[in-house]
């Protein structure tokens, strides 16, 4: 496993890989509560965003309700906790399944018709619509007037039930983003990965090499949607509160694929660079844009920095990025180059 | 891995009114190697389309060894030892030319490693070798139907489906890719069934030639016989008539 993850990666993306992590885990060192809480969204939309990824980059499947899947897996272990005492370190299997099974309904509603693109993308809209109308009027749930969650012991390190300081937060995004990171490569690398790509790139030739173009896209929608819920966990600890109207919002959604799309669709670094950048310049741009009491600035300031990235980039950022550094196998798009020169 | 034998009874199916297949019934025996020929519009594509599971036919059936293929989806036709190119090709743009066959490997390997170091032989077969690090849209159209053969073949086929791979060869082209075909037959033992226009590569090739001509079939026989039959000459009047 192991040596599948690391054939085709030149030392040098190593490195830089390694001087990266190395950054990120010293940062909370370095930095001020500010910056710190900045750095945390960053984390935060790095790993949504390459969940997201893991559909349309890797599948080509277009979700626009990733909101939903991170929404159900905060009100799941957000629901346990309160309701019950559960603790997030065991709610979280709760809100895994939950998202990943609402992943796999719309899948299988969608591919089982053989809804794709466009069409695929409106179905999760109005799915996430449908489930946020739905736990708006959840009462049980708190409904509309949200689900607030016990704010004691918010200084310390409590892992298991998730309550602590933003350090500890910043910590068990910085892992869970890792984490990801490593199943990417792991996935891409694998023969499901193969198939993936294949079926991106033509469904029908796909077939026609024996690949099961429905249960490759069932794996990519259940996994995507899962690991989306994990975030959820996160995203209800930290914040403490729930609304309906804000975490199933289409724009919450957005936000989370942003900086995949800025960063690179489809490449695994991508998604990453995109919320290191992006995140930061959307803080210091709601500061600068503060005092001018102008609603709505920061929103198009956004639709024109990405408009301009997208036209003038297609593909995002990081693939340019990481050819002038020499690091563009990372982005496992020539994952045989190194086999040019020979085995 | 021997070949498998084919066989297509009374195969019609319309697209809006129009017969593109009309009561085709033709057999290849396993180990055989045979073509499909006829004018442009012929239906011959479309029979490939059926026997490779895109299309359900209106009326007849396919089958592989015995086995029934209507009613199949294509990734389980394929499973079941069918491997077909597309003649409007379709390669995975955003792939390398190897990853690109490995896909194909997969089929009976789950080991990346293994389906990459099967594909780079696959493609040192059809002479690809030094382009597998390319990206497709970097090849030419002679290659990419080459990478089309590749990917097919990596799946270990018992039947081989192409669909005219040999366009835009130059004739010394095309006899490497004969020699290639028989070669591969004589080792393998894998039954072959191509759709040419070239028909140096038919007369070469086939033992046995089955003509279609608006969706039916109008003659079958051997290849030097096929080209000697009236009704054959007949349907060709008007296209390039087929020489040896
Ligand atoms: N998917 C489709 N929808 C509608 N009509 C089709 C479709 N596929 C083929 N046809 C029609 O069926 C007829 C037979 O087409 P087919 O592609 O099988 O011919 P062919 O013998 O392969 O010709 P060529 O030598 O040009 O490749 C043609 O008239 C074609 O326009
Ligand atoms: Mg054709």
């Amino acid at each position: 496993m192991i040596e599948t993850m690391l054939a085709g990666a030149p030392r040098r993306a190593l490195v830089a890989l390694a001087l990266l992590l190395s950054a990120l885990v010293a940062a909370p060192l370095f930095v001020n509560a500010y910056a710190l809480s900045v750095l945390i969204l960053a984390l935060y939309y790095a790993y949504t965003g390459q969940a997201w990824n893991m559909m349309i980059g890797f599948a080509g499947l277009l979700s626009l309700g990733e909101a939903m899947f991170v929404g159900l897996g905060a009100y799941a272990s957000a629901g346990l906790f309160q309701k019950f005492g559960v603790p997030p370190v065991l709610g979280l299997f709760l809100s895994v399944a939950v998202s990943a099974a609402a992943g796999a309904a719309v899948g299988w509603l969608a591919f089982r018709f053989d809804i794709n693109g466009v069409y695929f993308a409106l179905l999760t809209i109005a799915f996430s619509e449908f489930t946020r109308i739905l736990v708006d009027n959840w009462a049980y749930l708190g409904g509309s007037e949200g689900l607030f969650l016990h704010v004691s012991g918010l200084a310390g390190w409590d892992i298991v039930n998730l309550r602590g300081s933003p350090v500890m937060f910043y910590y068990v995004l910085l892992a869970m983003t890792s984490g990801m990171f490593l199943l990417c490569r792991y996935l891409l690398a694998s023969r499901l990965g193969y198939y993936w790509r294949a079926i991106r790139e033509d469904q029908d030739a796909a077939r026609s090499l024996g690949v099961d173009v429905f249960a490759c896209k069932m794996a990519a929608v259940t996994i995507s949607s899962g690991a989306a819920g994990l975030a959820g966990v996160v995203y209800a600890f930290y914040y403490n509160n729930l609304f309906p109207e804000t975490a199933f919002a289409l724009s919450h959604s957005i936000d989370m694929l942003l900086g995949a799309v800025v960063g690179g669709v489809g490449t695994l670094f991508g998604p990453i660079f995109g919320a290191l950048l992006l995140t930061p310049l959307g803080e210091a741009l709601t500061a600068a844009t503060d005092g001018l009491r102008l609603p709505g600035v920061k929103q198009f300031f956004w639709g024109v920095v990405v408009a301009a990235i997208v036209l003038a980039r297609p593909t995002g950022l990081w693939p340019m990025i990481a050819g002038a550094l020499g690091l563009d196998k990372v982005g496992l798009d020539k994952v045989d180059a190194d086999e040019k020169s020979g085995r | 891995m021997a070949g498998a034998f084919l066989r297509a009874r009374a195969l019609s199916k319309s697209f809006r009114g129009l017969r593109a297949v009309s009561d085709v019934s033709f057999d290849v025996p396993a180990g055989a190697i045979h073509a499909l020929i006829g004018p442009n519009g012929a239906g011959k594509t479309t029979t490939f389309n059926i026997v490779a599971g895109v299309f359900a036919p209106d009326a007849g059936g396919v089958t592989l060894d015995g086995v029934e293929l209507v009613g199949k989806r294509p990734e389980d036709i394929c499973r079941a030892g069918v491997g077909r190119t597309f003649q409007i090709v379709k390669p995975f743009r955003g792939m390398s030319v190897q990853e690109n066959v490995a896909v194909g490997a997969l089929r009976w390997t789950s080991n990346t490693r293994e389906a990459r170091d099967y594909a780079a032989d696959t493609l040192a077969l059809l002479g690809l070798a030094d382009k597998r690090a390319m990206s497709p849209d970097h090849i030419t159209l002679p290659d990419r139907k080459r990478l089309e053969v590749a990917r097919a073949l990596a799946t270990k086929p018992r039947l081989l489906l192409l669909d005219e791979v040999m366009a835009g060869l130059r004739p010394t082209e095309t006899d490497a890719m004969v020699a290639t075909f028989q070669k591969l037959n004589a080792d393998t033992g894998v039954t072959i069934l191509l759709i040419e226009h070239v028909m140096r590569a038919v007369m070469a090739l086939s033992q046995r030639v089955v003509v279609l001509n608006h969706g039916e079939k109008i003659c079958e026989g051997a290849p030097a016989d096929v080209v000697r039959d009236p009704a054959v000459l007949e349907c060709y009047l008007g296209e390039p008539a087929p020489h040896a």
